[in-house]
């Protein structure tokens, strides 16, 4: 038996194609563009090659992300609390809190012993605490992803960012920039703020040991080590998948359950 | 087998006094009658006194109808923050003071008349940190209208005693001779006792139809009751609402009695707690829909306009049970004094809603114990932007239930502003919290 699990998130779509083992048999991301039905088309047949497959010898496709609906082609749908949460007791059951950072979108998820969901949160109406945010302060001070997370680990002392919304932040960010503050400390301040905000949202849970984060935000060194230090607790990223892969596995192990 | 559902039989009379309720006080001064204006939580029986031809117009129940006809709230909405007001205020005290703004007025059906009807005199109560200063600007915006605001916030029921009833009821004394003042008219003991006796009887009246909703299945959706609740907030010290909520109480109890639903398919009860979205009442019907799913009630439902025994004297735990008429705990009104500190009693010690504006421990034990008491599976919270007061300890509530085995959804939104409902991602958390309980869609 051979399912596929495919993510349309608003900023990459993602696949997984799985066996009835539960073996990841192959994966692809990408951008998820203007077109999600073509996209997502293009990545599952990308991971399709890659395993060697042909499209018929799959039995079921589950999709989720919030580009679940524009995926023609899915048997079933799965959202993506669900689905984070399956992938996240997958790549590391002994994970009890999930949190989440996509590009517009955070969320913290409480797991219990057998990987179910127990209980959820979520952000709402804000980019604040979520990657869209990181790209538009990256774009600001005019470095890669990869510098800026490394930047903040520079910094050699912390300074607060005031605001609370996306467009008063960028605003502040040049307002630093022109007062000669260094990036790195800038860069710290926004990982800072970032960290304060998704907190914020998993703190209306219990949050237990050990914190699992995934999505595209667990990519950035920065962010890690300042979630860390907000939370006083180490934070774990998936150690054998990209971060931002996870939903997409859960939403392939949901179609193993269901084919089963 | 599914369940056997029908419409009401008395939708129709309810909607009926809505209607005549809201071209009631557009009239009023045709016929040389008194309108008044104020918080559907004021004394209503104590402007009756002024005549049988008072008509008051509350102002929730106005703001939630402005935000349910969306467009209307929309100009409403942006009039009002035209003048100045922030966007974090009351959604309802924004919809009435733009419609005022406009000098539009609102019918029950959405018809729009012009100018909005100024009243004769403002008439409210004081106990969050909006309610008194609504009537002060509305009385700005019309050019100036007479207001009175009764100071209510004397701690809750349980530990009511003598003294804080009879600081409410001085102001209650000071507002009759006020109101002959302003309006010039000579006020009537005799229609305050009347009036008193009915806001009494409607009031206890929807706790036993509240009540009545424990059965499995429930006989009413709590869509319906937004319908029937708001009686107790438009005049609930009418003899009209009186009757009504008999006629009420008797059709509820034959369809438990008969086995009828309110859903085909019962397959998830739960409680909620905050005012609804007004402009987004599908949220229930997604539910209902797709998962079977019935709200049995909440907080805000039953709180507002029933009467209720509460907290017990211990403070420890919430009884949701109907609290006494005048005549079942055997106190006689026979004067203005008796008649208003029955109603100043009765309002501290049994209005649900004003029990845990005091205490967020008062919430947890009234939301924990509705949960159990209408057998719900579960409470979605509405994170309401438009209520501070209802808003205060939610999440605190939450965590409470969570830690007592609840299972709890929240999603974001505002009672009465449609710019804060994002309905997408509402019925995203839904669909979530359905599956993470293995709640499977209906087919």
């Amino acid at each position: 038996m051979v399912v596929a699990g495919i993510d349309v998130g608003s900023k990459m779509a993602k696949v997984v194609i799985m066996d009835g083992d539960r073996n990841i048999l192959s994966y692809v991301m990408a951008r998820t563009g203007t077109d999600h039905g073509k996209t997502s088309e293009e990545v599952l047949n990308e991971a399709l090659e890659k395993a060697g497959l042909k499209r018929e010898d799959l039995e079921k496709i589950v999709a989720t992300g919030f580009g679940k609906i524009s995926v023609p082609f899915a048997d079933d749908e799965v959202t993506q609390v669900i689905a984070a949460g399956k992938g996240a007791y997958f790549v590391r059951p002994s994970a009890r809190t999930v949190i989440e950072v996509g590009a517009e979108e955070s969320r913290a998820i409480s797991l219990d012993e057998n990987g179910n969901v127990k209980d959820f949160a979520l952000a709402d109406k804000c980019a604040a605490g979520a990657g869209s945010f990181v790209d538009a302060m990256i774009r600001y001070l005019e470095v890669t992803p990869e510098e800026f997370g490394q930047l903040a680990l520079k910094a050699t002392r912390a300074i607060p960012m005031n605001a609370q919304c996306v467009v008063f932040a960028e605003s502040e960010v040049v307002s630093l920039l022109h007062s000669n503050v260094p990036k790195a400390e800038i860069s710290r301040a926004i990982h800072d703020a970032i960290a304060d905000r998704v907190i914020a949202i998993a703190r209306r849970l219990d949050i237990r040991d050990d914190v699992l984060l995934i999505g595209g935000l667990a990519n950035d060194i920065g962010f890690i080590e300042s979630m860390k230090r907000e939370l006083g607790k180490d934070v774990y990223v998936p150690e054998d998948y990209p971060p931002e892969l996870v939903p997409a596995i859960g939403a392939a192990l949901s179609a193993v359950q269901g084919v089963r | 087998m599914g369940v056997k559902v029908r419409p009401f039989e008395c939708w129709d009379d309810f909607k009926k006094y809505r209607m005549e309720y809201y071209r009631n006080y557009l009239e009023a001064k045709e016929n040389g009658s008194i309108r008044w204006a104020g918080s559907a939580w004021a004394f209503d029986p104590v402007p009756a006194g002024l005549g049988e031809d008072v008509y008051p117009l509350t102002g929730e129940p106005y703001g939630a109808t402005a935000a349910f006809f969306r467009d209307f709230s929309m100009r409403a909405l942006e009039t009002i923050e035209r003048k100045g007001a922030a966007r974090d205020l009351c959604g309802y005290m924004r919809n009435y003071w733009g419609s005022v703004a406009m000098d539009k007025y609102l019918l029950a059906d959405g018809a729009e008349i012009e100018p909005f009807p100024k009243p004769d005199f403002n008439f409210t109560i004081h106990i969050c940190c909006t309610h008194a200063k609504w009537y002060h600007y509305a009385a700005e915006l019309e050019g100036g209208v007479p207001t009175y605001a009764v100071d209510i916030s004397v701690g809750p029921g349980y530990l009511l005693n003598d003294k804080k009833i009879e600081y409410v009821v001085r102001q209650l004394e000071d507002a009759i001779q006020w109101m002959e003042k302003v309006t010039g008219r000579e006020y009537d003991d005799e229609l305050l006792i009347r009036a008193v006796e009915n806001e009494a009887r409607s009031m206890t009246l929807w706790s036993k139809i509240c009540k009545l909703n424990q059965n499995t299945p429930a006989p009413m959706e709590e869509k319906s009751m937004f319908s029937f609740y708001v009686m107790t907030l438009l005049r609930r010290s009418d003899e009209k609402i009186v009757k009504l909520y008999e006629k009420l109480y008797k059709e509820v109890e034959s369809r438990v009695k008969r086995g009828i639903g309110a859903l085909t398919q019962e397959q998830f009860r739960f409680v909620t707690d905050n005012p609804p979205p007004w402009p987004f009442l599908k949220v229930y019907r997604y539910l209902e829909e797709n998962y079977g799913a019935v709200s049995v009630g909440s907080i805000y439902t039953f709180g507002l306009g029933a009467a209720w025994l509460g907290m017990d004297e211990k403070g420890e735990n919430w009884i949701w049970e109907p609290a006494p008429t005048p005549e079942e705990a055997g106190y006689e009104i026979h004067d203005r004094r008796s008649a208003l500190w029955w109603t100043a009693m009765f309002n501290l010690k049994y209005r649900a809603s004003w029990q845990h504006e005091y205490s967020h421990w008062i919430r947890k034990q009234e939301t924990y114990q509705m949960v159990k008491d209408w057998k719900a599976d579960a409470i979605i919270m509405h994170l309401n932007r438009g209520c501070e007061l209802w808003n205060m300890s939610t999440l605190e509530v939450r965590d409470y239930l969570v830690r007592n085995g609840v299972s709890v959804a929240t999603y974001e939104g505002n009672m009465a502003d449609p710019r804060e409902f994002d309905e997408a991602r509402t019925f995203n958390v839904i669909d979530s919290f359905m599956q993470s309980l293995g709640i499977e869609k209906l087919t």
